[in-house]
């Protein structure tokens, strides 16, 4: 239970989860315990393979677990899925649910039926949050000729139509553009900010998302919580020394000038990564911590350099799983290390005689964030 | 002040999963009516389907026509394969859009946000078979009635009540068969697809479509017992030409419309079944929540 009477949103208990694939079973969660309260934008972070969505699968009643338990505001997983499920709801990235034979109003009225609206009620919910998505233009318009953003909006929609008390979201942002990506953010924030209580599991790879959007972030590789905590807090677990970066009109000697100055425990040159040539210096600098800042200052008009700019370079969510994994987010693992909790997907061609599929439906191409 | 992000507020997590008898019972109805819609209105929207699926069929019972005319059959046999010709329709949709589509429902990622969702799934099986036999039921009327115009037939009824209580029945222990197989078929993968294809012919055979079953002896017998279009069929053609010279070696009509029953029963029943295990084996295995297994 959290502090006060009501549980937990997800209280998970030793959840263990194992394919039985051959030649080998994969396990996709080692044991994760989690607790999150009611009212927490809870993120789930880390690569692909990780077991990020395994676990929204079990504790959206999709999956069980080979072993632990785990419970949505009390109920559990395993038995009381009819009670879950009246109370969740879950988007995943890349969705493309749905017939493109029908209207944008009729696929989400049709998924309100599934929900137990009032054929007129549901309706006039599709009308509001078709609007509140920014979907007001395409709501007459076919499914199968969305772009994918507009189609993530839809799906969006769709998962808000029953009022959930939990969102599950995974990869929600997945293969949108930069502005599309955004717009689900701010839903995504609108409507758990509407009414007090409702809570968000996110599972994402991109660390600005969890870091912009979390309460709290676990981070998650090889089916096992790395670290927990807020942004900040898993920041300052990597955050030993002071990093500034400067931007000096000349450095006479280059940063080796400034390796030997007291309390300065590196000094490079950064990398220009924009592609343009510059008549000024930029230098990382690592500091025993930021008082030696003042040293280096001196010595630079000392010298005569002029410093032109000044910023000092916090850790991102990438340094906190570096720290922690000993590779980046995106690096495969090496060998020995698995690389995926899930086998290769064979073709799955549909069923081009169904009328429910729209033949002139398509994957579109996609931007990653 | 209204917000769209606020629709059926409710105190608590727990209040809003309390659902009263009435609430989940209507939600189960609503649910069968949404996933009618989509079929029902692809009726509509896809005019071209509607031509292939009457036009080739109607073309390939009028091939049998021409044969018995040839071969100077008797008269009733050009109405037999006729109403065999409509029939078609209710099997090809079952077998292609029953057995197969919660395969397909699968792959496009339809089939988790069903069972995510609080309806009992029965329900999203009940939708599709009457969406199907909305779609069915056009094409099949289409192609008695221009048969049946354009080749003479003349229909002596007796029983009206017992030959569309015959259809009726024929119709549910179909949609029966097909809630069934959809299961089954999800099991089973893409040998679905090989399977779909081996239900068409040898069914047709076996059933008796261009043909009175009774021809076939001890098979006819046995197709009797177990598939609802080959009891269906010969009920109907019973009844639809009573004064006929109908081959014998069948039971009565009666009897056939009791044998439908007891199929319809069943194969609910099996259909209620092979979900619910479908379901368990999809949460222990992950076939549900792994898009491409």
């Amino acid at each position: 239970m959290s502090g006060s009477s009501q549980p937990l949103a997800i209280d998970v208990r030793g959840i263990r989860r194992v394919y039985n694939v051959k030649p080998t079973p994969i396990v996709a969660l080692q044991g994760v315990d989690l607790e999150v309260e009611p009212g927490e934008f809870f993120g789930l972070l880390g690569p692909n393979g990780a077991g990020k969505t395994t676990l929204i699968k079990i504790l959206t009643t999709l999956l069980l677990p080979s072993d632990g338990t785990a419970k949505i505001f009390g109920f559990d997983v395993e038995r009381q899925t009819k009670q879950i499920r009246r109370i969740m709801n879950m988007v995943a990235g890349g969705e493309q649910s749905g017939y493109g034979i029908l209207t944008v109003r009729e696929q989400l009225w049709m998924f309100s039926q599934f929900y137990g609206l009032p054929s007129k009620d549901g309706w006039r919910r599709v009308d509001e949050l078709v609007d509140a998505v920014g979907l007001g233009e395409q709501r007459e318009q076919r499914v199968s000729t969305l772009s994918t953003g507009q189609r993530q909006k839809m799906n969006f929609a769709r998962g808000l139509l029953n009022d959930p008390w939990i969102f599950f979201l995974d990869e929600p942002t997945l293969g949108l553009d930069v502005s599309a990506a955004r717009s689900v953010r701010e839903l995504v924030l609108a409507w758990k900010a509407a009414v007090p209580g409702r809570t968000v599991l996110l599972t994402t790879h991109y660390m600005a998302e969890a870091d912009e959007l979390c309460d709290r972030i676990a981070i998650v590789d090889h089916g096992r919580i790395l670290a927990l905590g807020t942004p900040d807090e898993l920041k300052k677990r990597v955050q030993r020394e002071s990093v500034f970066r400067l931007e000096l009109d000349r450095l006479d000697g280059g940063p080796a000038a400034l390796k030997r100055l007291p309390g300065v425990l590196s000094a490079t040159a950064a990398a220009q990564d924009d592609g343009r040539e510059r008549q000024t210096v930029e230098v990382n600098l690592t500091l025993e911590d930021d008082a030696a800042l003042g040293t280096v200052v001196g010595a630079l008009a000392g010298i005569g350099s002029h410093i032109l700019a000044l910023r000092k370079l916090e850790p991102s969510l990438e340094d906190v799983f570096v720290e922690l994994v000993g590779r980046g987010f995106d690096e495969e693992p090496t060998d020995g290390e698995a690389a995926d909790s899930e086998p290769p997907a064979p073709d799955t061609t549909p069923d081009p005689r169904d009328t429910a599929h729209e033949p002139g439906e398509r994957e579109e191409e996609e931007a990653v964030v | 002040m209204s917000s769209p992000f606020v629709f059926r507020p409710t105190a608590s997590p727990q209040e809003a999963a309390n659902w009263s008898r009435r609430q989940i019972l209507a939600t189960d109805l609503r649910a069968v009516v949404g996933r009618a819609y989509p079929r029902v209105t692809g009726l509509f929207r896809e005019k071209s389907w509607v031509f292939f699926e009457i036009a080739l069929p109607f073309l390939a019972t009028s091939a049998f026509v021409f044969v018995y005319r040839a071969v100077q059959a008797p008269a009733e046999y050009i109405g037999f394969v006729v109403l065999g010709g409509a029939m078609t329709a209710f099997w090809l949709n079952v077998i292609w859009m029953m057995a197969q589509q919660l395969w397909w429902e699968k792959s496009q990622g339809n089939l988790e946000l069903y069972f995510a969702a609080p309806m009992n799934i029965m329900s999203v099986l009940f939708g599709m078979a009457f969406g199907g036999f909305v779609m069915s039921s056009t094409r099949a009327v289409v192609v008695l009635v221009a048969a049946s115009t354009v080749y003479g037939v003349a229909f002596a009824v007796d029983q009206w009540f017992l030959l569309i209580g015959v259809f009726l029945l024929t119709l549910a222990a179909l949609y029966g068969l097909g809630m069934v197989l959809a299961s089954l078929f999800l099991m089973w993968g893409r040998e679905a697809w090989h399977l779909t294809n081996f239900l068409v012919e040898p069914v047709y055979f076996v059933s008796g479509l261009n043909f009175p079953i009774a021809r076939l002896g001890i098979v006819g017998s046995l197709a009797i017992a177990l598939l609802p279009l080959a009891v269906g069929l010969d009920a109907m053609r019973q009844l639809a030409f009573a004064d006929a010279a109908y081959p014998l070696g069948t039971p009565s009509p009666e009897i056939e419309a009791l044998i439908l029953v007891a199929m319809t029963v069943v194969f609910l029943l099996l259909a209620r079944w092979t979900l619910r295990i479908l379901e368990r084996l999809a949460r222990q295995e992950g076939r549900l929540s792994i898009r491409w297994q």
